[in-house]
């Protein structure tokens, strides 16, 4: 994720550009036709991932592995084949920039607790702040819906989408059990 | 900026209606002043009304203040809680217990972003006055107006249908009291009975939503009246939406309990018999009957003259949703013609964005932005499987068309179909949420 002094200006740079004289298309204009499905300041949830101030690094990653077939999809492959990289730039923008959006979710207290050290020990290095932050393309994992994470590791598990090298290191030393209570833990984050 | 043609136009057109709202504004002072039947006479600030509270007025409304908190936005609906039309059919399938999934109403909306909330019937616009009438006769007057009525049906095309026809054989295509009414038909149904859904030619309210029907019908079927069969009479030449995907699960799921018809437009009804009569000629005679009637723009939008020549459904401008044929009068979702976007929910969501963006673009004089807009659409074909369609569109050629190269719907080998059943649920939240919130 890019340092705040970087974002602000990016953010400052494109707030002055979409009303005047933009070129079509505007993040806004991109953007609100995401807001259905993603909610307009966050999730609400139970599945659909939150994308609301999440890094624009993770968003424009995202969507280009889902353009090109390399992450795996539901509707997303299809969506992101529309859109070019200076748009996926825009989309990125705008998100990041939105409230960070807190959750509420009914989660196993013993498995927040566990998740907690185990997230620590493997994977604060990249999900840092408790995933608030993340390190370039690490997505921001707090808060998100807990389903969403396990459907995501369900296909890292079943190698249908392919883990950053680092990440797959940790990954196959853990159990279910243990991958579950890290997912958990982050969903909690406030 | 180059200052193309378009672009040109574009500010030309921004240009007259900054002139043509100072007008506007005088005149409908004069109306205030001098009409005693007006309603909320409007001061000196701009005022958008927005005719219906469903999946694109909720949305047009909160767009056009989070957009422009200075201009007054007034939204008039006839309904204090408003029932989903997607998702429904989970209703109908015995899928979901109550319609309390489905149901929003209007209290946050308003309060969240000053939208001003006037329950009533609008019986009337005038598009050179600037003024809707309601029900009670009251007018409102407008600087600008969206249109988002839905849709209305031809039964007059329909030899023998009356006022009581859709209370033996119900549409169940606007959701609510009908929704009940067919499933409590289903539910009151002996097993060995036959259930008949009968579907319009395309463009009608939600393509894949006759399909989803019969399919959740034929779930509910299979598991609770093994003997019992739904039958599809398809108006249209080959299935319309979704086509490898439906004709898949019926083959894979549902061979004892659906039957699909394709060819079958129905022209005759009779309910106490519970009849249809294709072309004049062929009776098909059920136990529960889902007669879906053809369909046109909402009844207001036909009314204010706002449809085509093809009678049906409203020709607007693909930048700001404007009415081709009233100026100041905007139409989205249903009952607009959106070049190849579907006549779905998703779709008036995002349409409602785009007529919002533009018209305050317009009434403060601003630049327009070009149309970029989606359609995302599950249809439940199990109690656990669903499957979707996606498109894109942008204008190409003078026309709201998909963008190459992209969109389309799941995989053949039902590979997504679970994740996209979880999905989907989470998709018909959302949108509610923004709707309501």
């Amino acid at each position: 994720m890019m340092k705040w002094s970087k974002r602000i200006l990016v953010s400052g740079v494109l707030a002055f550009s979409a009303n005047a004289y933009a070129m079509p298309p505007t993040p806004e204009m991109l953007t609100f036709g995401c807001l259905g499905c993603h909610g307009g300041a966050g999730s609400a949830g139970p599945s659909m991932p939150t994308l609301a101030n999440q890094s624009k690094e993770a968003i424009v990653d995202a969507m280009k592995k889902f353009k090109s077939g390399e992450r795996p999809a539901t509707v997303m492959g299809r969506v992101a084949k529309a859109y070019t990289d200076e748009e996926f730039a825009l989309m990125g923008d705008f998100f990041s920039k939105q409230k960070f959006h807190v959750t509420s979710q009914t989660l196993k207290k013993a498995d927040i607790k566990k998740g907690a050290e185990l997230a620590k020990k493997n994977c604060s290095r990249c999900h840092m702040e408790n995933g608030k932050e993340g390190k370039d393309e690490a997505p921001v994992m707090a808060s998100q819906w807990l389903p969403y994470l396990q459907i995501q590791m369900e296909l890292y598990s079943t190698e249908k989408r392919k883990m950053p090298e680092k990440m797959a290191d940790k990954v196959k030393k853990l159990s279910k059990e243990e991958l579950d209570a890290i997912l958990t833990f982050y969903a909690n984050v406030k | 900026m180059t200052l193309d043609r378009r672009n040109f136009i574009k500010l030309l057109g921004g240009a007259s209606t900054v002139a043509m709202a100072g007008v506007a504004s005088v005149a409908s002072a004069a109306v205030a002043a001098g009409s005693a039947s007006e309603v909320m006479p409007k001061g000196k600030q701009r005022r958008v009304v927005v005719i219906g509270g469903g999946y694109g007025g909720t949305i047009a409304a909160k767009y056009v203040r989070m957009l422009d908190s200075t201009i007054e936005v007034v939204m008039i609906e006839r309904n204090k809680q408003y029932v989903s039309c997607p998702f429904s059919n989970y209703y109908i399938g015995g899928l979901m217990k109550d319609l309390s999934p489905l149901t929003i109403s209007y209290d946050k909306l308003a309060k969240n972003h000053g939208i001003k909330m006037v329950y009533a019937d609008v019986t009337a616009i005038d598009p050179a006055a600037k003024t809707v009438t309601m029900g009670d006769g009251k007018t409102i007057s407008y600087d600008r107006l969206i249109v988002s009525p839905g849709v209305d049906f031809r039964t007059e095309e329909i030899e023998g249908y009356n006022d009581q026809t859709s209370l033996l054989m119900p549409h169940a295509w606007k959701a609510g009291e009908q929704t009940i009414l067919l499933r409590k038909q289903l539910e009151a149904m002996a097993d060995g009975g036959n259930v008949i859904i009968s579907m319009p030619l395309v463009p009608y309210r939600c393509p894949p939503g006759p399909y989803e029907r019969a399919s959740l019908i034929a779930n509910y079927l299979k598991t609770n009246k093994p003997k019992s069969k739904v039958m599809l009479l398809d108006a249209n030449a080959d299935v319309v939406a979704k086509k490898p995907l439906f004709t898949k699960a019926w083959n894979t799921y549902y061979k004892d309990n659906m039957v699909y018809i394709p060819g079958k437009k129905v022209t005759k009804v009779d309910a106490a018999t519970k009849t249809v009569t294709v072309e004049g000629i062929e009776d098909f005679k059920g136990d529960v009957v889902n007669f879906i009637p053809p369909q046109r723009a909402g009844r207001i939008a036909v009314a204010a003259g706002l449809v085509g020549p093809d009678k049906n459904w409203c020709p607007v401008d693909t930048v700001s949703f404007e009415s081709k044929i009233h100026k100041d009068i905007h139409v989205i979702g249903d009952s607009a013609a959106a070049g190849a976007m579907p006549k779905s929910g998703y779709s008036a969501n995002t349409e409602a964005k785009v007529c919002a963006t533009n018209l305050v673009a317009l009434m403060n004089g601003k630049e327009t932005v070009d149309l970029s807009t989606l359609n995302v659409c599950y249809s439940a074909i199990s109690d656990h499987e669903s499957i979707s369609v996606a498109f894109v569109y942008k204008v190409i050629d003078g026309k709201i068309a998909a963008v190459p190269n992209s969109g389309g719907i799941s995989p053949v080998d039902f590979s997504t179909t679970q994740h996209e059943h979880i999905y989907a649920e989470s998709w018909l939240k959302n949108i509610l949420t923004e709707m309501s919130t």
